[in-house]
């Protein structure tokens, strides 16, 4: 049972105090979490802490690779929109 | 009983020399001497003092507590200019390298800021190793810091004892249902909260954190961004509350928001608001209030005077290739420093002259048929200085200034070039076929005339016929002075008596 950070992460830092068992370290070109050490909090809090913060859709996955915070989830544009604009921004 | 008038203009309007007058000048007269001494050299809480003095953040904070719907986290573009963009995010003791090359490359340096490109105080550690580096190695360079508030309550004793004077909160809403539009979360007690519940407690922080940096006598200015149909109204109660907390300054910033940008109100489609309706809501905020005007929107790694980044020439490879005199860089600061907050005073104390001296203007003698009521005119200045001292073409942003019988006030600045011209992904749209000046005069809209030091044949005509009128007869005069000059050719030429003329297109 572990949490993994793929290469969307922005090295923002956000997640790295936070984990209560410092299973999360500096690396490049982005964060990781080392699987030996992820709990996924559990005992410690009712939500992952690295999840809970993250800003990055998508850039923490659980163990089966599904995302934690799928698109839309935190920054409320819906993934169609986004789709959108990125395609009239690259006609441009 | 018509007697004769001595000067039938306001007593000000020629009082006021370089640098500024208007809003700044009474706004500064109305200080007390302490809280003028902690921000006479600070070029974001004195309007006067942005002319002289250069103040640079460290992007020592990435990570953040908070969403913001006008913010998008993934971006770091080097050609884009707005707040939370950095180029490269650095350690505290790059930061602090950084910081004492600035200073003694720029002796005008007074200000280290900490304002992101997350939230300082989400990077407590971070944050404070810097400052308490900075306290030791340059103890003449003030220290602040810019933040959301969620987590100010709990860190206001820690900012105070590293002797923290200025901190900015920005407050876009006391109320949740607009806190809810605006922020779709909060990462607090170890848990994401959305929506209304999470703008409740973000408005509780920041109402809270401020009052209780007020009580530790730190100076603390508001930030808010005025975001179209969402705060716009709400804002007017916003700086009335915050004022009544005991912030001293106000600055109400337009919205930024491109698709491009990624965000979700450039997404969405949300309007940033145009310079009439911002300088409108400044206007109306203003009798409760001391507004800021002359907010560039930094970078959360700008270098040097407000609107002039030189963020370029402190890339960390550069600085570390510098040689540094410590000592002497501090000396000529200190020695800047002392020279301009002597002129400074002594222009304040002309300007309190100027006010009170002439005990012959008795106005009410004067019929008030007679005064002339030249209405207000909006002037751009291409500006250095306080001067009007750039090329038109050169200009990278204008000084607006709004002239009246009162006086020249500032109001406000106008970029003039697109502030990104990078790559596909942030770079221009070619499709709309409008050039540079085009943009320029689309810029100045509303103002009716622009002061520059020179200028060419071909813009001079296209603003003509935008129904600007172009003057290149003040050059290196102070830019009040020069903006009053043509308000008085206007005023005795008989072109102010309407309003007729108040937009142009």
């Amino acid at each position: 049972m572990a949490l993994e950070i793929i290469e969307s992460c922005v090295n923002c830092w956000a997640c790295l105090p936070l984990c209560p068992n410092k299973a999360i370290y500096e690396a490049a070109p982005h964060f990781l979490i080392d699987a030996d050490k992820c709990t996924e909090c559990t005992g410690d809090f009712a939500e992952a802490q690295c999840v809970a913060i993250c800003p990055i859709e998508g850039a923490i996955l659980d163990e089966l690779g599904v995302a934690m915070n799928p698109p839309g989830s935190l920054t409320g544009i819906p993934p169609e929109r986004w789709a959108a604009a990125k395609a009239e921004i690259a006609a441009r | 009983m018509d007697l004769p008038v001595i000067t039938p203009e306001a007593p000000n309007a020629g009082g006021c020399s370089a640098g500024s007058c208007g809003s700044t000048a009474d706004q500064m007269g109305g200080m007390s001497a302490e809280v003028r001494a902690k921000v006479q050299d600070h070029p974001c809480y004195s309007e006067d003092a942005h002319h002289y003095f250069a103040r640079m953040h460290v992007a020592v904070a990435p990570a953040c507590n908070i969403q913001c719907h006008y913010c998008n986290r993934k971006y770091d573009c080097a050609n884009e200019s707005r707040p939370g963009v950095v180029s490269e995010v650095l350690t505290p003791n790059q930061a602090v390298k950084k910081t004492l090359a600035v200073a003694a490359t720029i002796p005008q340096m007074t200000v280290l800021g900490i304002a992101g490109p997350g939230d300082p105080l989400a990077n407590l550690e971070r944050t404070f190793e810097t400052f308490r580096q900075l306290a030791l190695t340059a103890p003449d360079i003030k220290l602040c810091v810019s933040t959301n508030g969620l987590a100010l309550p709990a860190n206001v004793d820690e900012l105070a004892k590293y002797n923290i004077e200025h901190v900015t909160i920005t407050i876009n809403c006391v109320d949740p249902d607009v806190g809810a539009k605006i922020y779709p979360w909060i990462f607090w007690q170890n848990r994401r909260v959305y929506g209304r519940e999470a703008a409740a407690i973000l408005i509780e922080q920041q109402q809270k954190g401020l009052e209780m940096l007020v009580a530790r006598g730190i100076l603390v200015k508001v930030n808010s961004v005025l975001i179209p149909g969402v705060n716009d109204e709400h804002l007017k109660e916003v700086s009335k509350i915050v004022k009544a907390k005991g912030a001293f300054l106000h600055n109400v910033m337009p919205l930024i928001a491109e698709a491009e940008h990624g965000t979700f109100y450039g997404i969405m489609g949300q309007r940033s608001p145009n310079s009439a309706e911002l300088k409108a809501l400044q206007d109306s905020c203003e009798g409760d209030m001391n507004m800021m005007r002359h907010c560039r929107q930094c970078r959360a790694d700008a270098v040097g005077l407000l609107g002039e980044d030189r963020g370029d020439e402190f890339t960390m490879d550069k600085v570390e290739a510098m040689e540094i005199d410590y000592e002497a860089a501090m000396a000529a600061r200190a020695e800047l420093r002392a020279r301009v907050t002597a002129e400074l005073e002594d222009k304040r104390q002309k300007a309190h002259a100027a006010k009170s001296a002439p005990a012959v203007q008795v106005i009410q003698f004067q019929p008030r048929a007679a005064k002339p009521a030249g209405r207000p005119v909006l002037m751009a200045v291409a500006a250095k200085g306080g001067l009007v001292a750039i090329h038109f073409g050169h200009a990278k942003e204008f000084l607006v200034y709004e002239a009246s019988a009162a006086g020249a006030k500032f109001v406000g600045h106008r970029k003039a070039d697109a502030y990104c011209s990078g790559d596909e992904i942030c770079g221009e749209s070619e499709m709309s076929g409008e050039s540079v000046l085009e943009r320029t005069i689309r810029a100045l809209e509303g103002c009716e005339v622009v002061l520059c030091a020179r200028i060419g044949i071909e813009p001079w005509g296209k603003l003509e016929a935008a129904g600007i009128q172009p003057n290149g007869e003040h050059a290196m005069e102070p830019n009040e002075d020069a903006v009053m000059a043509v308000w008085n050719e206007m005023l005795a030429a008989g072109k102010l008596a309407s309003k007729s003329v108040a937009k142009c297109a």
